[in-house]
């Protein structure tokens, strides 16, 4: 377990430095996850980001990445669907990286 | 961890410490254990001492009389299990199984001899339950139970990943992993489990299913997985869910529904049944043919095994039908008759397809998907065009539940042998009842443990890489989800170019279906004729064609 303070306010982290409590999450809480990850978030970083947070919204976990590909480019045209555009945006991988930014939560089972 | 340096991994250091081992204190090393399990997953599951705590903290938070707990459970199980007695008492300590362990060859830790991680928990039976014990202390292989017995017996057995290949050699039939479980029992008394474990295990208690997918998030997954198909075939499929009076409920592993590579072998399960026209259903209740409640303690798995029986008596269906998961079959083999059966509600498996029936699921009523396709490819009622897979040079790694729990060693080979032309055995030593385990069963495919996970599945590797320098082997097939889920990342550190792929994935790739259009990809939407002729195929090879 672990944690960091900003703007007053403590966030509890786990041992890799998810969110706990996804509720706490803001952009200023994503934009400092992404400070940690020493990520330059543009406009493109945030629609992956916000895609992912509607998606947990829905479904309670995490997308696979072939449907988080197959969403973006249904939403943002088919130059931004595909595994470069995404590694590109987030070099340690989507699931790893923008979930984390995101505040979701890790799968955890045969995976 | 340093992805590169393989070559460094290799120098293990098979020297004995300078001291015995009773005084060689374990030394938690980074990489070698997962995190420890989370208040919440305890509490889901109503198991003690839920809290947070972390096991680099020298306070671990047991409980103020954790001795008592640990002894009374000790002496509960020893009176409840036969089997734990006699492993306790038969030992001789001849060594048979020290070598045979893939987490002793990879890492060179004696207390990864499956004799040296049983003596761990057999030396504290001495000390509590026998006379010479309790007499003569150290010189009887005795010693006291401290906290410090304790975290090394979780280091330990959650290093132990329940494949039971020293079984297969120890000259008196012990089953190290009826140590290694019984070992974990008496943790999670404790409320010592970890949280790749007790977090899928709330998951399932709670949802159904490890991942925690509730019932709209599963139908999605399948859903989208219908709309690959169309994609590739110009099928449209439409499966059920929780369909009352379906003549067959089928149960996946929930990894096949999710995670890639086991989202094909998914695919797979689709368009055989679609095509056989079979009455079946999904459930988004039993969404999980695994079972972590297994690697935590005997009652836990009870627990999570028993809604699979419950949605079947539910539905009303006549049997079950199950996929390719490891560890579910060892628990439907050998532990369910007992846990939960007889099942005597449902009807004795009768294929509709072929008329066989599998008299081997008798009590359980529960048939496995190899022994399914396998029949019907026996009476030929599959239209196959194995030419498909002809970019595929194919090995089968034996997964160690399905093979050493359940004797399925011929059915995916010759499933396989009719939907692919080239396939090449591992050597003898490493298949079969001999196969070497992936290295990340029993819960322990997590990543914050990758070091022992390489380092484990570097035996299993090691024959990859053999077929793959001997034969050009480029994929390699499985039947378990745990095993398409941990092998991309062992096959990517120690054999790049493997791919891992389940049977069914195999089977659909061949599969000719009724209404079809023409294929031009495999089901990873790769091109056939690309892939084709990027493989080198012998003149050996061709004569080699089944």
């Amino acid at each position: 377990m672990g944690s960091f303070e900003l703007n007053g306010r403590t966030y509890q982290t786990d041992e890799d430095g998810y969110l706990v409590n996804i509720e706490e999450w803001s952009k200023e809480v994503g934009e400092y996850l992404a400070k940690q990850e020493e990520l330059e978030m543009t406009e493109a970083h945030w629609e992956v980001i916000n895609f992912l947070r509607e998606y947990y919204e829905e479904y309670k976990i995490a997308p696979m990445i072939k449907i988080l590909v197959k969403a973006i480019a249904k939403k943002f045209g088919s130059e931004k669907g595909n595994t470069k555009y995404l590694y590109d945006l987030y070099p340690e991988g989507p699931a790893k990286q923008a979930c984390k930014i995101a505040g979701l939560p890790k799968p955890t089972g045969c995976v | 961890m340093d992805t590169k340096r393989a070559d460094k991994t290799l120098n293990i250091d098979y020297r004995f410490p300078k001291t015995g081992w009773m005084d060689t204190p374990v030394e938690f090393k980074q990489g070698m254990f997962c995190h420890g399990s989370k208040p919440k997953d305890l509490e889901a599951v109503g198991f003690p001492n839920p809290r947070e705590w972390s096991s680099k903290d020298k306070d671990w938070k047991l409980p103020a009389n954790w001795k008592e707990i640990v002894l009374n459970g000790m002496k509960e199980r020893l009176d409840k299990y036969r089997s734990f007695k006699l492993f306790m008492d038969i030992c001789v300590r001849c060594g048979a199984c020290a070598d045979k362990c893939h987490f002793y060859i990879g890492t060179g830790d004696p207390k990864n001899m499956p004799v040296l991680r049983a003596e761990l928990l057999r030396s504290v039976y001495r000390r509590y339950f026998t006379l010479s014990g309790k007499l003569f202390g150290k010189t009887a292989g005795a010693r006291e139970l401290t906290e410090d017995v304790i975290k090394e017996w979780w280091y330990y057995f959650y290093q132990c990943t329940e494949c039971r290949r020293c079984s297969v050699f120890c000259p008196y039939g012990i089953d190290t992993a009826e140590i290694t479980m019984i070992g974990r029992e008496l943790l999670n008394l404790l409320g010592l489990n970890t949280n790749w474990i007790a977090g899928p295990v709330a998951n399932c208690y709670k949802r159904g299913n490890h991942l925690g997918l509730e019932p709209h998030t599963y139908k999605s997954q399948i859903e989208f997985l219908l709309d690959e198909i169309d994609t590739l075939t110009g099928i449209k499929i439409e499966p059920t869910f929780n369909r009352k009076g379906a003549e067959i409920i089928f149960i996946a592993p929930s990894g096949d529904v999710f995670a890639d590579p086991g989202t094909y072998t998914a695919m797979g399960y689709l368009m055989l049944f679609h095509e056989l026209g079979l009455d079946y259903t999904w459930s988004t209740y039993a969404s999980e043919g695994g079972n972590f409640g297994f690697f935590t303690s005997n009652e836990m798995g009870k627990r999570l095994n028993a809604k699979i029986y419950a949605e079947a008596k539910r539905l009303g269906v006549k049997w079950i039908l199950g996929g390719e998961c490891g560890h579910m079959w060892r628990v439907i083999n050998q532990y369910m008759d007992t846990w939960n059966g007889p099942a005597d509600f449902l009807e004795e498996p009768l294929s509709p397809i072929t008329g066989t029936k599998f008299k081997n699921s008798k009590t359980t009523k529960f048939v496995h998907i190899a022994e399914f396709t396998a029949d019907l490819i026996r009476h030929n009622k599959l239209k196959l065009d194995k030419n498909r897979n002809d970019n595929l040079k194919v090995t089968f790694h034996d997964s160690c539940n399905t093979s050493r729990g359940m004797g399925i060693f011929e059915e995916p080979r010759y499933i396989i042998k009719n939907v692919c032309n080239y396939f090449y055995e591992m050597p003898e030593d490493t298949t079969r009842e001999k196969t070497f385990c992936c290295g990340s069963g029993s819960g322990l495919n997590a990543t914050e443990n990758m070091e022992i996970r390489m380092q484990g599945g570097f035996p299993r590797a090691n024959a990859v890489k053999y077929v793959r320098e001997k034969n050009g082997v480029n994929m390699l097939a499985n039947i378990c989800a745990i095993d398409r889920a941990a092998f991309p990342a062992l096959m990517d550190y120690w054999v790049p170019g493997v791919g891992v792929t389940g049977v069914h994935e195999l089977v659909a790739n061949a599969l000719v279906m009724n209404g079809e259009k023409e294929r031009t990809t495999n089901l990873r939407s790769e091109s056939l004729k690309l892939a084709t002729e990027s493989t080198e195929v012998t003149e050996k090879d061709k004569k080699q064609r089944h």
